[in-house]
């Protein structure tokens, strides 16, 4: 009984998530004709520039998240109760409206003549260089997947019994060595599933460098798309670069992994 | 009393209301004055009884939809005349267009693609030749364009709209004089230093430099694509960004000087900004044309055919022309513009200039569009400095000696436990 009621989701995983994969990796060791080669995951390499330039900026945007979400969470889980659920809804709040949009808003608020420029001149300074740039691109990174960041951390910290702080304290603990000790441990499986749930999407992004970027700070994402929708239709490339991204994702995760478990079973 | 006058006063508003709204309709109606031509009934008829939808595909915002409510909505028209429903979606690229048709999945009866794709897809066997017995109204379509390179004897495409590349420029930051002497260097002048916008799309963009160059917009030859790289890549710390239809915000909340686009758009912009113009360089320009198509496997030809013809009539040309500003290759629609707008040198630039200066994108071979590809990614994604090559490498450095630690750490401590 139990096996026919997971049914539906496995004939959705296996349509929509499976066959897709196995097609990516069908697409990029084969030709435009379908014969077998590695000539696409080799030609890959040419553009390691741009890999490294993505997950530099993904891991800068996972660290900038994970420093604003962090001491927030901690201090959120000590407020009241009924002002907890306020904050996290303002938390939330951005999400309910469309990314694009979001990002959009950006593209006016630091420009040239943007909300911020504006600010500025009245002091008589700027205006300043902000849109077209990589900060630009980390910001838009950083504002879109923050509440991704600190969901996961609040699941976990606010489970934290106090007592155990108490208890450092008690033993002789200062604020600091409680932190080390005690809270960062603890809050380690939240700290892994934000810094996942950022990074992902944050490394296979790719309009918010087109809107934010200005186009010459070229990302993963664009030079996928860039091969099916550039001046060339090269399917088979575009499919091979994907492989590689899922690759070094997969990595990561592999390598966050093993601080999760470690962790987990300290806690143990 | 005071009820009384209350009513009295809610009244004269009501009143005044309704007039004023009357007012502006007989105002819109006289504005709007279409001018209808007889339409062929019978021909438009055949297949009334039928229930035909045909499926059009075509670029965002390129047809009057009604949208407004002051211009009419050509496909209900088109389904009013013939009883066909019209299944209408839209493209961005002719890439996207393109990679749609390939990848399969989805059936069109009209697409309307521009010349160089025209001809990749003749070439790749992708479109339905056209019978012109059905389609009367090519009658209308000029001469220039009825024996176009990319489709020789016009087998299988009729020209929907036309126009030319120039540059958008911001008439306040520039004298009359420095406004007359705007061309294509203009895109490469320091003073207008992070102040450019230039095409995120390499045809385009490439296009430029050949013609700064003074090469020939479809050159495969692999040094002079170099040269056009190396000149555009010149010319990247002088831009500000790379864009495509964000142009339309940029440009008119005033945030760039200067952008290349097309002739329509930059119609529309103008409309809208006062503080835009625009000018087509003297030295030449790119042509291009969009022309209506049936790709292989509609499944409507008749129909499909019909609405070409359909469109080819000359005040649908017209209204069409009118109301996105492109340039109408119909001549009977041609006759029926503005003389202003014939002759403010952006839409209908001179007979010998189109001519002599101006040329039209043709299909180019697979490597030289690979060729192009791979020089753009490498403009695009060269930084002007670069120190972060490093970092990288240590940083997946430093995690992989961290698991292994991490490992280790957990190795000894479980011998620990054992103990």
């Amino acid at each position: 009984m139990k096996k026919v009621l997971a049914a539906p989701y496995l004939v959705w995983m296996v349509v929509f998530i499976l066959v897709p994969l196995i097609m990516v990796a069908y697409f990029a060791v084969t030709t435009a004709d379908g014969a077998f080669t590695f000539d696409n995951l080799a030609a890959v390499s040419q553009y390691a520039n741009i890999f490294i330039r993505s997950i530099w900026l993904a891991a800068i945007s996972t660290v900038i998240c994970l420093v604003i979400a962090y001491p927030l969470v901690v201090i959120l889980a000590r407020i009241n109760v009924s002002y907890q659920s306020t904050v996290l809804m303002i938390v939330m709040l951005p999400m309910w409206m469309n990314f694009l949009l979001r990002t959009y808003a950006w593209m006016t608020l630091l420009g040239n003549n943007g909300l911020i420029n504006m600010f500025f001149g009245l002091f008589g300074l700027g205006p300043f260089r902000l849109l077209n740039t990589q900060g630009a691109v980390v910001l838009g990174m950083v504002y879109n997947y923050l509440p991704f960041m600190i969901l996961p951390l609040y699941n976990v910290i606010v489970k934290i019994n106090k007592s155990v702080i108490d208890a450092a304290h008690d033993l002789g603990c200062s604020n600091f060595q409680t932190f080390i000790k005690v809270l960062l441990p603890l809050s380690i499986p939240g700290v892994m599933s934000g810094i996942t749930m950022v990074f992902v999407p944050a490394i296979s992004t790719f309009i918010i460098s087109r809107m934010l970027g200005g186009g010459s700070n070229l990302l993963i994402g664009d030079l996928i798309e860039m091969q099916f929708l550039g001046n060339s239709y090269n399917p088979n490339l575009g499919a091979a670069i994907s492989l590689v991204l899922m690759v070094i994702i997969l990595f990561i995760m592999v390598i966050l992994n093993q601080f999760d478990d470690d962790e987990d079973r300290v806690l143990m | 009393m005071k009820k009384l006058l209350a009513l009295i006063a809610a009244l004269a508003v009501f009143f005044t209301c309704a007039c004023s709204h009357i007012e502006d309709e007989t105002d819109e109606a006289a504005e709007g004055e279409e001018v209808v031509f007889e339409k062929d009934e019978e021909y438009y008829s055949a297949l009334k009884d039928d229930n035909v939808t045909i499926n059009v595909y075509n670029w965002g915002e390129y047809i009057p939809d009604g949208s407004d409510g002051e211009t009419i909505n050509l496909n209900a028209e088109f389904t009013e005349l013939t009883g066909i429903k019209v299944n209408y979606t839209t493209y961005a690229t002719n890439e996207e267009l393109y990679a749609k048709l390939k990848s399969g999945g989805a059936s069109y009866d009209i697409i309307i693609p521009s010349d160089y794709m025209i001809s990749r897809m003749i070439k790749e066997d992708m479109l339905e030749p056209l019978d012109m017995d059905n389609i009367p109204n090519f009658k209308n379509i000029m001469d220039r364009f009825t024996d176009p390179e990319y489709d020789p004897g016009s087998v299988y495409s009729v020209p929907y709209t036309w126009g030319t590349v120039g540059i958008l420029y911001d008439n306040t930051a520039f004298t009359e004089e420095e406004a007359e002497n705007i061309g294509w260097e203009t895109l490469w002048d320091e003073r207008y230093a992070g102040n450019i916008l230039m095409f995120d799309n390499p045809r385009d963009a490439f296009a430029i430099a050949e013609e700064m160059l003074g090469y020939d917009l479809n050159t495969e030859d692999s040094e002079k694509l170099h040269d056009a790289a190396e000149l555009l890549t010149e010319q990247k710390k002088l831009v500000q960004a790379y864009v495509m239809d964000e142009i339309f915000d940029k440009m008119g909340a005033g945030e760039a000087l200067l952008a290349p686009y097309y002739a329509g758009d930059a119609v529309t912009l103008m409309e809208e900004y006062d503080h835009l113009s625009f000018v087509i360089p003297e030295s030449g320009t790119n042509l291009f044309v969009d022309a209506m198509c049936i790709p292989k496997g509609a499944r409507n030809k008749e129909a499909a055919e019909m609405y070409i013809n359909f469109m080819c009539e000359p005040d649908i040309a017209y209204a069409v022309a009118d109301y996105i500003d492109y340039s109408t290759p119909n001549l009977a629609a041609y006759e029926l513009i503005d003389d202003d707008v014939k002759n403010d040198g952006i839409s209908y630039p001179d007979d010998e200039y189109l001519a002599e200066k101006t040329e039209v994108f043709e299909n180019l071979s697979d490597e030289a569009n690979n060729k192009i590809q791979n020089l753009w990614t490498d403009l695009k994604s060269a930084e002007e400095y670069t120190p972060n090559i490093w970092i990288v490498p240590v940083f997946m450095a430093l995690c992989v000696i961290a698991s292994i630690v991490i490992l280790i750490r957990r190795h000894v401590k479980k011998k620990k436990e054992i103990f």
